[in-house]
């Protein structure tokens, strides 16, 4: 016999489900007079600093149909690449930049879309940089424990040649499913669920 | 808050024979919505030890009580009113003070004030079904609601969610992020649910399920209920950089 480890287990998840809204984004569901405005709707003002770009895209199930009730939330560091939080320990991020994102997927077109900054590089584990990317968490009706993925740029092509993260999938043939398509200031970065352009998702 | 430095450690990896898995078919809506490949696995870096911070001043007076948060003409909502209480902590069993927690759930009758949702239980005009709060130094959190109904949903012909209440939380590194329900004790449609059943640990299904609370009842006034939510926890980095570990 040993001592036992007296470690408390992880909450289990649970599907935020179809009315995910009433509770995250209750304005976006026509229930107002509660919050003033929605958590997350907004990550910049005037003062922010960096190239400001609009990210837009869609979630989609097995069979290719938009899923209309996800909903989005994204976390980035600022134009320097450090994350407005207290655990950040390489210096002090832009004020004026949330670097936290939420956004519903429209009711019809399945679409979510965030107004931000386009992420600084910042170091790997071992020190090496990585690419400018941005980290997504998905939850829906249907989806158990939520999905983590990332989504890097495609005007990034040498840096995302060399980053930790992206050369270190096995099937190099899915690295394309985790960037974002730039043209202009819009950067659209579709996500699937499941399927043949599967996106890679992490356990972090 | 505490005075003690925030901490910037990784967090234990999440423990998937607890965890629901993606494709659970009894629960159908996962079929098409759960991955089919493997999960990559990551170390934490920093996207991962950090997470946004929610101060209180972005938290209205109302905001933890669903009793008045939308109530009008000093008229309240029609149920069993009830206080819900309990802790944020994590793996090692710290509290996690400060952390984020936003809650949403169906009328006495089991109806959602939301456009996309048809059950024939009345919509009460006093009642909204969100509220949020921010924990304390202690990780201790409360609110005050009416205890909601059970509901039908359309996966089995005869399938009814228990009555549960939606909780979304916070802590201090986005790798935290948990999405979960809580249930109440004693509530015989707990175990015919499909999506309770997506979880395959029975253990892990009791972490969920509310105990009353008789201590924390006010009488003549709300039932209490209890429930404490667990995040991941934070490796200290032992021998890393300091040797003093957790």
């Amino acid at each position: 016999m040993t001592q036992p480890l007296n470690y408390l287990k992880e909450s289990p998840s649970q599907t935020a489900g179809p009315y995910v809204h009433i509770g995250l984004t209750p304005n976006f569901t026509e229930i107002t007079g509660v919050y003033a405005e929605d958590l997350g709707i907004r990550m910049v003002n005037d003062q922010t600093e960096g190239d400001r770009i609009t990210v837009r895209g869609r979630v989609f199930d097995g069979m290719g149909a938009p899923v209309k009730d996800a909903l989005v939330e994204i976390w980035q560091a600022d134009a320097k690449g450090l994350f407005n939080s207290p655990s950040e320990t390489r210096g002090q991020a832009d004020p004026n930049f949330t670097g936290w994102g939420r956004c519903p997927t429209h009711m019809e077109t399945g679409e979510f879309v965030f107004e931000t900054v386009k992420p600084g590089a910042l170091p790997f584990n071992d020190g090496r940089m990585m690419a400018p990317y941005i980290s997504f968490w998905v939850v829906a009706r249907g989806i158990n424990i939520g999905l983590n993925t990332r989504m890097y740029f495609s005007d990034e092509t040498d840096a995302n040649a060399a980053d930790p993260v992206l050369t270190r999938i096995e099937h190099q043939d899915r690295v394309p499913t985790l960037i974002g398509k730039r043209d202009g200031n819009t950067v659209t970065f579709d996500i699937h669920l499941q399927g043949d352009s599967e996106t890679v998702f992490f356990d972090l | 808050m505490s005075n003690r430095k925030p901490e910037t450690g990784g967090f234990f990896q999440r423990d998937w024979t607890w965890q629901p898995p993606a494709f659970t078919p009894a629960y159908k809506t996962s079929i098409l919505r759960s991955p089919k490949k493997a999960l990559m696995s990551l170390n934490n870096g920093p996207s991962e030890i950090t997470g946004p911070v929610f101060g209180h001043s972005e938290i209205g007076e109302l905001d933890n009580d669903l009793l008045l948060n939308f109530s009008s003409n000093g008229e309240l909502p029609v149920g069993e009113r009830i206080i819900v209480h309990g802790r944020v902590l994590d793996e090692r069993g710290r509290p996690v003070p400060g952390a984020l927690l936003e809650f949403w759930q169906a009328n006495a009758g089991g109806r959602y004030r939301h456009k996309k949702e048809s059950y024939i239980a009345p919509l009460d005009p006093n009642f909204g079904g969100c509220g949020r709060t921010i924990t304390d130094e202690n990780g201790a959190y409360s609110f005050r609601t009416v205890k909601p109904g059970p509901y039908p949903w359309p996966n089995g012909v005869n399938d009814w969610r228990p009555a549960h209440i939606h909780f979304s939380v916070f802590g201090h590194g986005f790798a935290q992020r948990l999405i979960t329900q809580m249930y109440f004790e004693g509530d015989p449609l707990i175990w015919k649910c499909p999506i309770v059943q997506a979880i395959p640990d029975e253990d892990a299904v009791r972490q969920l399920v509310a105990p009353l609370d008789m201590a924390n009842t006010i009488p003549m006034d709300s039932i209490a209920y209890k429930f404490d939510i667990v995040l991941r926890g934070r490796r200290s980095t032992l021998f890393e950089n300091r040797l003093e570990g957790n």
